[in-house]
């Protein structure tokens, strides 16, 4: 038998050709180059030449890209602006991660262990900290993740859509391990969140085999095709295969209920590391989940809608009063991306055609003050006893008096919560009404209603934040006292999101254009 | 010629300069001052070339294209009723300041409130110019964050409990009324300019569409007016705020929530309107009587004024929702009588503040023997609150009554107790504050300086010009609620 090559059209895949190749090339370098500043160093420029380059080569695809979009590998990816778009919003947030990765102290400390492998509060540890070593293996894991997840907005089959995410998923697992503070902490969050991601990548697998058992594809699109053809049949294989899909994507998206690893992780992970799985974890699976709704889904809107009405009503409701409950900043803000969660599914409600570019434009306003808030937090640090900087301050009672000790960084987190809180002005609100306007479109009215409730009540804790930073004098009696650690990269990370959530906030208009011309997805005629 | 957004740009910069700029801390009140005068004499232009034969009809119009996106332009423009509540906030905004001349001691504090404090007058012409329901709605709720910090930051020791009550009130009233917003959308005739009024206005509507639509406005209108139950917030916000915060919010920003009933409910929702009226009539006299109760029990007196407040509020409801040319005319003329007698009211506890640190009336006695002039322009203030002849806020409740007799007959009837009330609490309080034996602690109370003359008197002038020549305002307001009315009582015909 007589197998032809297939045809593959390279260059709608050199964005994620680049972010991959160079994480190849750093994984060499690790083996390579033995002294740690210089490799560490040689990481941080590698890993933002190819984030840089392939944001340009996504730009020049966007421009390139001629009808709806261009089928690659048979029609095992589709990349479509769609794809672009989300593409472009991942590497925004891995670019502001990355800047956070290579943030350093004055003292020279990142935010990673000097070394993963040793144990915590042993003598090596100890000794690994002295010979001043980095654990630099996070700038290559990094570009990994990112890679995977702009598979994972792009790809058109279920098989493939399980490697991408194992591919972006593997490396936050590991990621999420290596706090340099509290590390006890951020390896029980980083085992939480590999067993409950390996359970729920299972159950992803076991919906897709259900899927392939009763339609015999394991593409969106065909599937689609295949759901129009003969829905009345085996409508119960499809359906139950149909609940695992999405209870896969849900669990990525974090959202109820399927999100119990998220507090644990956002605390027990580096703030740069939080930062930058936040917001692009999201995203990918947001991507994701918009095109299998689109592709496939809408089919079966009447059996899905209640799936979509229940899990965005818990997640508001369940992330707003969990958040209000908390006492840690990366815990209440890893609440509020639950909360999030359920807003972005108001979107989704009734399938209606503008939740398309309304998603993307969502993502990237939450994304951007979620990567500066991080920012922020990795600066608010506690004094040790014997003067030097210690680790980040987040329990809430910390950040009183922050307005009166560094007002630009206060002024920027509250510029932050008030973009998560939905007030107008900010990006937050501009994102949370074109979503919202989508639910109305569809005739979601009511689960509107509850958003906003759930959004008046979410304001109440991004609020209390607020007015512990500016009302509330720092407490000086209490130790461990806490400093502003300035460190150039976190700084300019928080003071240009800030920025860019004011901008997207009063001038959308461009953005929004954007997002208008990103809003369609590529359906090719099946069996061509 | 921009006028309407150099008016809402001009405070807006300053303020920020203010905030921002650390050298102007020094020279923060003069600063402050001089550009809320400068606002001013642009406002005292505006109204100089208003076109008052066209009262009703928008004037100085502006519109670009803001978001095309999502329908929403920047569009401005006002009629008689805008322009007079924008006269309104340009005269009291530098009154404010200068009454709290003397109110902080650190320069970097006091740059920052009076940098708020222009920053919320932008917001506040914004507001009565915009003629974009979408526009409207963002200066609607973006004007929370500087009221928070102005409430949060500066006042008594309940201020941060009063900043969150009063944001998570207002904010559940615009979310609701968010939602209202976006389904007007897809009522509307959509496109690049979907949310101008005047593409909104005269759409007809299913009568469940229209009245759910009609609630959601009225909603967020009636936290902010505000009318009982949702009033809480306002005692304890003038409670616990600083008395010039509180003045600008009660003569002021309250107006938004009765502006925005006439302006978008009747106009947008003319059906849903009587639809609702009896209810909102009922609220309204509930409002009248309950705040005069509550402001007979009160023992500080800025609850005192704020309860005062919530029975007049609900005395320009009832004239708005009454549907009357007289009722609708004298709601409108109340709105900025009102702002004129609270805010001199206010000043004047204020004043009483300053000297003794308190404002519980148990504590003040018999100071008439000892400042003659203070009690004299509180009593005169006080009269104008309880609506004396001659004063306008007399003018303006008679037009409200009268106007509303035809339409809710038992409704005047209930709130003319109310009036009576009001001489009640005013005179009362007058009585304990200023008459009896004067206790040793009050023997030394200073008069009112010259500062504090050219304060108040100014107000109290105003308030007499506009009581014995009503048709200085009216000539303004006349228009506009005609064209209200026409709008109310058009499809009743139908």
């Amino acid at each position: 038998m007589n197998y032809p090559a297939p045809v593959i059209a390279w260059a709608p895949l050199t964005p994620i050709l680049i972010v991959l190749g160079a994480a190849a090339v750093g994984v060499l370098l690790e083996a390579f180059v033995r002294a740690p500043a210089a490799r560490r160093m040689y990481q941080f420029q590698l890993s933002i030449v190819a984030v840089v380059a392939a944001l340009l080569a996504v730009v020049w695809r966007w421009v390139a890209l001629e009808g709806d979009g261009v089928v690659v590998f048979k029609s095992m990816i589709l990349l479509d602006r769609q794809a672009l778009a989300w593409q472009f919003l991942i590497l925004i947030f891995a670019l502001g991660g990355v800047l956070l990765f290579a943030d350093k102290g004055p003292e020279g400390e990142d935010a990673f262990a000097p070394l993963g492998s040793v144990a915590p509060g042993s003598a090596e540890e100890t000794v690994a900290r002295a010979k001043g070593m980095y654990l630099t293996e996070a700038f290559p894991l990094v570009l990994f993740a990112t890679g995977g997840m702009m598979l994972f907005a792009t790809v058109n089959d279920l098989l493939f859509l399980f490697v991408a995410l194992e591919l972006f998923s593997l490396p936050l697992y590991i990621l999420v391990a290596l706090s340099r503070r509290r590390r006890l902490l951020s390896q029980e969050a980083s085992l939480k969140y590999f067993l409950l991601g390996a359970f729920s990548s299972a159950i992803f697998l076991f919906g897709v085999a259900l899927l392939f058992g009763a339609t015999g594809v394991t593409g969106m699109n065909e599937l689609g095709g295949e759901l129009a053809k003969n829905m009345p049949q085996r409508s119960a294989l499809i359906l139950l295969g149909v609940f695992m899909v999405i209870a896969g994507l849900l669990f990525k998206i974090g959202a109820v209920p399927f999100h119990f690893w998220v507090p644990d992780a956002y605390q027990g992970a580096p703030s740069p590391v939080t930062a930058f799985m936040a917001a692009a974890t999201k995203a990918a699976a947001v991507a994701a989940l918009a095109r299998l709704s689109y592709l496939v889904l809408f089919k079966l809107a009447w059996e899905l809608n209640w799936i979509i009405w229940t899990v965005a009503i818990a997640s508001m409701v369940l992330g707003t009063v969990l958040a209000i409950v908390q006492t840690d900043v990366k815990r209440m803000l890893a609440y509020s991306s639950i909360a999030h969660a359920g807003f972005i599914l108001v979107a989704f409600a009734g399938f209606s055609p503008s939740a398309l570019s309304a998603l993307p434009f969502y993502m990237a306003t939450y994304g951007l003050a979620n990567l500066g808030a991080f920012a922020v937090i990795t600066q608010v640090r506690e004094v040790t006893p014997d003067g030097a900087i210690g680790a980040e301050a987040t329990r809430l009672g910390q950040w009183a008096g922050l307005g009166k000790r560094s007002p630009l960084l206060a002024v920027a987190m509250m510029i932050f919560l008030l973009s998560f809180a939905g007030i107008p002005l900010t990006a937050g609100f501009i994102g949370k009404f074109v979503a919202f306007r989508a639910a109305i479109e569809a005739g979601a009215w009511p689960l509107v209603l509850v958003a906003v409730l759930a959004s008046a009540a979410a304001a109440f804790f991004y609020v209390r934040l607020a007015v512990l930073m500016f009302f509330t004098d720092a407490p000086t009696d209490v130790a461990p006292h806490v400093v502003v650690r300035s460190t150039t990269l976190g700084r300019g990370v928080a003071i240009a999101m800030a920025i860019a959530v004011i901008v997207l906030g009063v001038f959308p208009s461009w953005a929004l254009e954007l997002a208008h011309s990103a809003g369609v997805l590529l359906a090719p005629a099946i069996g061509g | 010629m921009h006028i309407l957004t150099i008016l809402i740009v001009w405070p807006a910069v300053t303020g920020l300069l203010l905030l921002t700029v650390p050298q102007l801390r020094a020279w923060a009140r003069e600063f402050a001052i001089g550009a809320s005068v400068v606002e001013l004499v642009l406002v005292v232009g505006l109204v100089a070339s208003f076109d008052r034969s066209q009262a009703g009809a928008f004037q100085f119009p502006e519109l670009h294209a803001w978001i095309p996106q999502i329908g929403t332009s920047w569009a401005l423009g006002v009629n008689g009723i805008g322009l007079s509540l924008i006269a309104l906030s340009a005269v009291l905004v530098p009154i404010v300041i200068a009454a709290g001349w003397k109110e902080d001691d650190a320069a970097p504090r006091r740059a920052q409130y009076l940098g708020l404090v222009l920053v919320s007058e932008s917001f506040m012409v914004g507001i009565f110019a915009a003629r974009d329901v979408f526009l409207f709605y963002v200066l609607f709720e973006a004007m929370l964050i500087p009221l928070y910090f102005l409430i949060g930051s500066f006042g008594g020791h309940q201020r941060r409990y009063a900043a969150v009550k009063f944001l998570i009130y207002s904010l559940v009233g615009g979310l609701v009324m968010l939602v209202a917003v976006i389904a007007l959308y897809f009522q509307g005739p959509g496109g690049e300019t979907a949310f101008l009024t005047m593409n909104l206005t005269g759409l007809t509507f299913e009568p469940w569409v229209g009245r759910l639509l009609f609630l959601g406005f009225f909603f967020a209108f009636a936290i902010k007016a505000p009318l009982v139950p949702v009033h809480t917030w306002l005692p304890s916000v003038a409670e616990s705020a600083r008395v010039g915060t509180t003045t600008l919010l009660v003569a002021i920003l309250d107006k938004v929530g009765t502006f925005g009933m006439l302006t978008l409910c009747l106009t947008l929702f003319p059906a849903a309107s009587r639809w609702a009226a009896p209810f909102i009539i009922v609220l309204a006299v509930i409002s009248v009587l309950y705040g005069a109760f509550a402001a007979i029990g009160q023992d500080n007196m800025y609850r005192l004024v704020a309860f005062t407040s919530v029975s007049h509020f609900g005395m320009i409801v009832l004239g708005i929702f009454a549907f009357r040319q007289t009722s609708i005319e004298g709601a409108t003329f109340y709105m900025v009588s009102h702002g004129l007698s609270t805010g001199a009211l206010f000043l004047m506890v204020g004043f009483l503040e300053a000297r003794h640190g308190t404002v519980s009336v148990k504590a003040f006695g018999g100071l008439q023997k000892v400042v003659p002039v203070l009690a004299g322009t509180f009593l005169i203030v006080g009269l104008s609150a309880l609506a004396l002849p001659g004063m306008s806020p007399f003018a303006s409740e008679i037009m409200v009554l009268i106007g509303s007799y035809p339409a809710a007959k038992a409704a005047v009837i209930v709130a003319i107790l109310g009036v009576v009330l009001a001489a009640l609490y005013i005179l009362l309080t007058y009585q304990k504050l200023f008459t009896g034996p004067t206790p040793k602690a009050m023997e030394s109370t200073k008069d009112l300086n010259v500062r504090e003359r050219l304060v108040v008197w100014p107000l109290i002038v105003a308030m007499l010009v506009l009581g014995i020549v009503p048709a200085l305002a009216l000539d303004y307001l006349k228009g506009p609620s005609a064209g209200i009315v026409a709008i109310v009582s058009e499809e009743a015909g139908k």
